[in-house]
């Protein structure tokens, strides 16, 4: 693999004295899909501004493509689409004209089967004469998508391309993003919504407080920091974990009805066998039990809790 | 120098225009015609004539260059503050585009829409008044030059504007008046000398006594000064715009 943008020591101090970005390291890998997860001011956004040319960097370097995108920002930025946060459209602009402005203003040539292409994609082709104001918010959200299709990105920068978009449209955009890296586009996108991560992304950047915590691929890190509940139900309740089972630390739960035990899946032992044949040595009888992996929600809590400790 | 970038600017400014093609046309119609209701009827019956021209003809060149200057301003200012106000401004600061080419596609649409409605006016006017234009050329090039500098003054304005006040405050606070007390609907020498001295401060005098001059061979103050105060305006206009390029100032954070 080759990364496609490489950032280098990225910092970025706003006016008011605001650090953004404390220096960020990261290299984006051609092809791939990275989700950037972090609480809101983490610096997600401006890490986004200040590769595709909206902020200036303090310190630090950027390429895309090999193109410093300070030095040669037209090498770097014609690889590069945005899709931003915020739904800004011109309002009374037909929905063809603006994603036909969007490709003339990035230099490509009018291309009218490239931009049916892009709005079919999206399902927007039934709107193309429509006035952006009469679209839907789902809609609009599209129609930015579809601008930044427009002029056939390498790159695509999506900041939180799903923040209150209903759960069909959602289900709709994770299946564009797919199509896109089966293009062999690269992808990054924002999000604080952790299954979003979870669902698409190869990789996964946790950004809080303008650092970069972690950037790890997606199954090592739910691996890594994977850890399990063993949930057993009981058959009678307790009204205590007996003596004999101290050291496992179990959680009595439910009136004494449930115990729950936590264990690592890459522990060397998991210590189940020996848990449960301990449990019937103390005479309790089991009526259910349940694993549960932990959610990336966890683990990102987690995470970010041990970042500002 | 990526053209492409510039026409996609340039056109999509235009059609904002063409989408309000008829108040663009209509509004200028009326408010000459009332100019000359006015101004022509009521006072040029006073007046017969400014230095061999008939009053009504006589401040047709300040009718079009005071619709020309506002215009310029209103267009170009509002042009680039809009998308600011909306938020569309980052796809054009994340395109491979240089603020030139911004600047040139924008400026350009907006002195474009005013060079079509100083057009209109003229067209208005010459059914009202008979019109001999002594220097065609020299006419065209003045008119073309104002509306550039004036959409480039309105493209620094929307940069500057925070909100619409600040927006609608030069053009009315300080163009308008000079436009007023700067020559147009009277000439200079009527006016008692110290107002006189006192007027030739005001820039606007040169670029409509310039204007009249291509029009009736006739002028306030020496063409050559005319071209000279347009020159240094325009030269002016480009320096602020090359600063705002170079420190991003209300663009880029």
């Amino acid at each position: 693999m080759t990364a496609i943008v490489e950032i280098r020591g990225l910092r970025k101090t706003y006016d008011d004295g605001f650090e953004a970005l404390k220096g960020i390291d990261l290299s984006i890998e051609q092809g791939e899909i990275l989700a950037l997860l972090g609480p809101n001011g983490a610096g997600k956004t401006t890490l986004i501004s200040s590769i595709c040319g909206i902020t200036v960097p303090t310190g630090g370097t950027v390429s895309v493509g090999g193109h410093d995108v300070v030095r040669d920002y037209r090498g770097a930025r014609a690889m590069i689409g945005l899709v931003p946060q915020e739904i800004t459209l011109e309002p009374f602009e037909k929905v063809i004209r603006t994603v036909r402005f969007s490709r003339g203003l990035f230099g490509k040539a009018p291309d009218e089967a490239h931009v049916e292409k892009v709005l079919r994609t999206l399902s927007l082709w039934d709107k193309r004469n429509a006035r952006v104001i009469e679209l839907s918010g789902g809609m609009k959200r599209r129609v930015l998508i579809a601008k930044a299709l427009s002029h056939e990105p390498r790159v695509l920068f999506l900041d939180e391309p799903t923040a209150g978009v209903d759960v069909e449209l959602r289900k709709d955009m994770w299946a564009t993003v797919a199509d896109l890296k089966a293009a062999g586009v690269t992808i990054i996108l924002t999000t604080h919504y952790i299954e979003e991560a979870e669902a698409i992304a190869d990789r996964i950047g946790v950004i809080n407080d303008g650092q970069l915590l972690l950037v790890e691929e997606k199954a090592a890190l739910m691996q890594r920091l994977g850890r399990k509940d063993l949930r057993i139900e009981l058959q009678h309740p307790i009204d205590a974990v007996p003596e004999m089972l101290s050291h496992y630390g179990l959680v009595l739960e439910d009136g004494g009805m449930a115990l729950t035990y936590t264990y690592d899946t890459q522990g060397e032992r998991t210590g189940i066998t020996q848990l449960l044949s301990d449990l019937s040595g103390a005479g309790l009888v089991l009526r259910d039990i349940q694993t549960r992996q932990s959610s990336l929600e966890e683990i990102f809590v987690g995470l970010v809790k041990e970042g500002t400790a | 120098m990526n053209w492409t970038a510039i026409l996609a600017i340039y056109k999509f400014e235009m059609s904002r225009f063409f989408r309000t093609l008829l108040q663009s046309f209509i509004s200028p119609v009326i408010s000459t015609s009332l100019y000359f209701v006015v101004f022509g009827a009521a006072i040029g019956s006073r007046i017969d004539q400014v230095e061999g021209v008939s009053y009504g003809a006589f401040i047709v060149p300040g009718l079009i260059m005071l619709a020309v200057m506002t215009q310029s301003i209103t267009n170009a200012s509002f042009g680039i503050y809009f998308p600011k106000f909306i938020g569309t401004i980052y796809e054009v600061l994340s395109a491979p585009i240089s603020f030139l080419e911004v600047v040139m596609g924008y400026v350009g649409a907006a002195a474009t829409k005013a060079l079509f409605i100083g057009a209109v006016i003229l067209f208005t006017s010459s059914l009202f008044v008979e019109l001999e234009i002594q220097h065609p050329i020299a006419m065209v090039g003045f008119m073309v030059l104002t509306c550039l500098s004036f959409a480039l003054l309105g493209f620094i304005i929307g940069i500057w504007a925070k909100n619409f006040e600040q927006l609608q405050l030069v053009p009315l606070l300080i163009v308008t008046p000079l436009v007023f007390l700067g020559g147009s609907f009277y000439s200079i020498s009527m006016l008692p000398p110290v107002w006189q001295t006192i007027t030739l401060f005001n820039p606007v005098v040169y670029l409509i006594s310039g204007f009249r001059w291509a029009f009736f061979g006739m002028a306030d103050v020496p063409i050559g000064l005319s071209l000279l105060a347009i020159g240094g305006f325009t030269a002016l206009c480009l320096v602020v715009i090359w600063w705002i390029f170079k420190t991003g100032w209300r663009i880029r954070s």
